[in-house]
């Protein structure tokens, strides 16, 4: 493998990491509101099907997104009034969402089976600029999609939302202890709605990436579990949106490599590589249950799942 | 100002008629959700109701929907009783068809007699054993049960799509990669034209009523759901019990994936399950996690599945309508859950307000 082989395949692995990390992001936003919402694989593959189906019909990037993450957001807020305001059992309610979502998502897919784009959406990004220039980082980072640099953004503005800002830090203390926030005046429905919400709109945003972006068309439930890895995701990465980088690419660098074994034997030094593709597909999984162990043996504060995760918030208990 | 109330007791009466009045809602709204699409909701339902009941044909397709649907939920049921958040019935599923397939690879020229009992305990030690690693590391190491049998899940299914793929691949077979057939003794023969599997899971169920209703086992399981501490200061050996309870629940789940196996796939495949495992969940969760009512719930599914099979052919639906039938009745259901035990207060802030004074002059 060459510099250029490796930094094409940095290329893949950002690329094939970015809907991970765009669903983790959103994720997290939830998570941190007190609230696991399992619906992950459903809203992605419903902002998957309207960002197709908006950007088929539009011919307009800017309209697919939005579309995309305003289906993820409309299946979040399904969740938000049934966990938030009805105190519905949050894992069931997740599980349902996916289920509900993936059936109207395939259901309205299921004539787009042929459809192609548009070339709104043939450029994947912009070649000539002055950092594409840079060896290696270059095309890995900058020679990407728009959603490459969304993605990249939002993780820090997340980070900074969380780490360095008051509504954030409001929103932490929502999720760890909701009665304590109550009581010192943070509304705390409107928090958990709104980020609830906001999960919702960047995992539709991840499932737009993957048809508009990586596969370019429409299939049948298209994002394949992408969700599920996502919600291993946020826990690989500690709940932490600037780990969830690291760990978006290195779960994105493996799918490309099970894809690429996939198709053909890849050879590193003259010597083939012979791990088959679906133990490469297995090792996320893995190393997100090796990761929780070690997260909660270590007993760091900030690694921990946010105390309240799961459990609903009745004023009136207080 | 809106707000819930505590009622002041519980009452049998009120989370029946709560979950009717839901359902009934949910039919309604999906009539409109299916009007909405174009179609006639009545005729849909008529036909659901006639490609699942109408014939002995669709009757027993009903029933082999239902056989492995209710043996996880009963698999589930036994989890969540002692407040272990297992979402991993998909993943233990895999893990008994895995294990029986085993055998049944392995010793293919051995009579039915000796080895549809041996699947049938090795699924339960596969099933059992998928579900006692995240109860041991929830024990020992008090790690979220919750995440890690959701990764369980996949780990399961990647290992036996890499067996299907390579090792265990049927070299006579050319194409899409598939395990080699089972041979004739380790396929469940059937019992009044439906695969005996269904007689395992009724005599399971009646086994899991009498453990949890009438035995000390059952006892303090309840006890231990119902409130940890008190199971402690009872001085029940508690940790014994959540491996107990993790064990038989993975392990009804495991026996669930080897009647699929054996009965309908006659092979191991990574793709058989159809997502049963996730709505076990939700049907545990819909009978309140009581055996005999999950029993009623998962036929009521099977119902709706095998219904939604059929007017895919008949009406040219395509079959995600079932999912989305599926989750607006249990939003529904969901959403009402709070009213058993909760009342729906409006009042305004000025009410409230002398609502507080009272109270606080007491």
């Amino acid at each position: 493998m060459t510099l250029l082989d490796i930094a094409l395949f940095g290329q893949t692995a950002v690329l094939m990491g970015t809907p991970l990390l765009l669903a983790a992001l959103g994720e997290i936003l939830t998570e941190k509101a007190g609230h696991m919402n399992l619906g992950v694989e459903g809203m992605m593959l419903a902002g998957a099907a309207a960002g197709f189906i908006a950007g088929f019909y539009t011919n307009s990037p800017a309209l697919a997104f939005a579309a995309a993450g305003a289906a993820g957001a409309a299946g979040a807020l399904i969740y938000a009034v049934l966990t938030v305001s009805l105190r519905a059992n949050q894992i069931v309610t997740g599980f349902v969402l996916t289920i509900f979502l993936s059936g109207v998502a395939n259901f309205v897919g299921s004539d787009l089976g042929n459809s192609t784009l548009g070339d709104g959406f043939t450029s994947v990004g912009d070649g000539g600029s002055f950092f594409s220039s840079i060896p290696f980082f270059g095309p890995v980072l900058f020679e990407q999609s728009r959603y490459v640099h969304f993605s990249l953004i939002m993780a820090a503005a997340v980070w900074i939302y969380l780490n360095k800002t008051s509504p954030g830090l409001s929103l932490r203390m929502v999720g760890e202890n909701p009665s304590s926030a109550d009581a010192a005046g943070i509304p705390v429905t409107f928090y958990k709605y709104s980020h609830i919400l906001a999960g919702g709109f960047l995992c539709g945003a991840g499932g737009a990436c993957l048809t508009l972006v990586i596969v370019k068309r429409w299939q049948e439930s298209a994002t394949a579990g992408m969700g599920w890895i996502a919600i291993a995701l946020v826990i690989f990465a500690a709940w932490g949106p600037l780990k969830a980088v690291f760990g978006a690419y290195l779960f994105g660098a493996l799918r490309g490599l099970s894809f690429k074994i996939q198709n053909a034997p890849i050879s590193i030094g003259g010597r083939s590589l012979s791990v088959p593709a679906q133990i490469l597909d297995l090792l996320p999984y893995i190393m997100t249950v090796v990761a929780l162990i070690l997260i909660t043996l270590g007993k760091k504060r900030e690694n921990q799942p946010p105390r309240s995760l799961g459990k609903p918030y009745f004023r009136e208990e207080r | 100002m809106i707000s819930f109330q505590k009622r002041a007791g519980t009452s049998k009466g009120r989370a029946w008629t709560r979950q009717f009045i839901s359902i009934i809602v949910a039919l309604l709204t999906c009539a409109a959700v299916i009007a909405l699409l174009g179609y006639n909701p009545l005729e849909v339902y008529r036909q659901i109701f006639a490609g699942s009941l109408g014939s002995l044909y669709s009757f027993k397709e009903m029933i082999l929907t239902m056989i492995p649907l209710s043996l996880l939920s009963l698999g589930v049921i036994f989890c969540l009783r002692i407040q272990f958040v297992n979402i991993g019935a998909e993943g233990q599923f895999y893990a008994g068809a895995l294990a029986a397939s085993y055998l049944a690879l392995r010793h293919p020229d051995m009579s039915a007699a000796g080895l549809l009992p041996l699947m049938f305990a090795a699924s339960i030690a596969g099933g059992g054993l998928w579900c006692a690693i995240p109860a041991l590391l929830k024990l020992k190491l008090d790690v979220n049960e919750t995440l890690v049998t959701l990764m369980m899940n996949y780990i399961i299914i990647k290992i036996i799509a890499w067996l299907q793929f390579g090792p265990w691949k049927d070299p006579t077979i050319k194409g899409y990669p598939v395990m080699p057939a089972f041979s004739d003794s380790a396929i469940l023969p059937s019992v009044l034209g439906i695969h005996s599997g269904w007689v395992i899971a009724l005599a399971l169920f009646a086994a899991a009523v009498i453990v949890l209703g009438r035995t000390r086992f059952g006892y303090q399981l309840a006890v231990m759901g119902s409130s940890p501490q008190t199971a402690r200061y009872a001085g029940f050996k508690t940790g014994l019990l959540l491996m107990a309870a993790t064990a038989i629940g993975g392990g009804f789940c495991g026996v669930a994936g080897f009647i699929q196996a054996s009965a309908i796939e006659n092979s191991l495949t990574y793709q058989m399950s159809n997502g049963w495992g996730f709505t076990a969940i939700a049907v545990a969760w819909l009978a309140g996690l009581r055996p005999a009512q999950a029993l009623l719930v998962s036929a009521l599914f099977a119902i709706l599945l095998q219904g939604c099979a059929y007017i895919q052919i008949s009406l040219g639906i395509p079959f995600f309508m079932s999912n989305i039938i599926q989750g607006i009745i249990l939003f529904f259901v969901l959403g009402s859950d709070v009213f058993t035990n909760y009342r729906l207060v409006i009042r305004r802030t000025k009410d409230t307000q002398n609502a507080l004074s009272e109270r606080g002059g007491k």
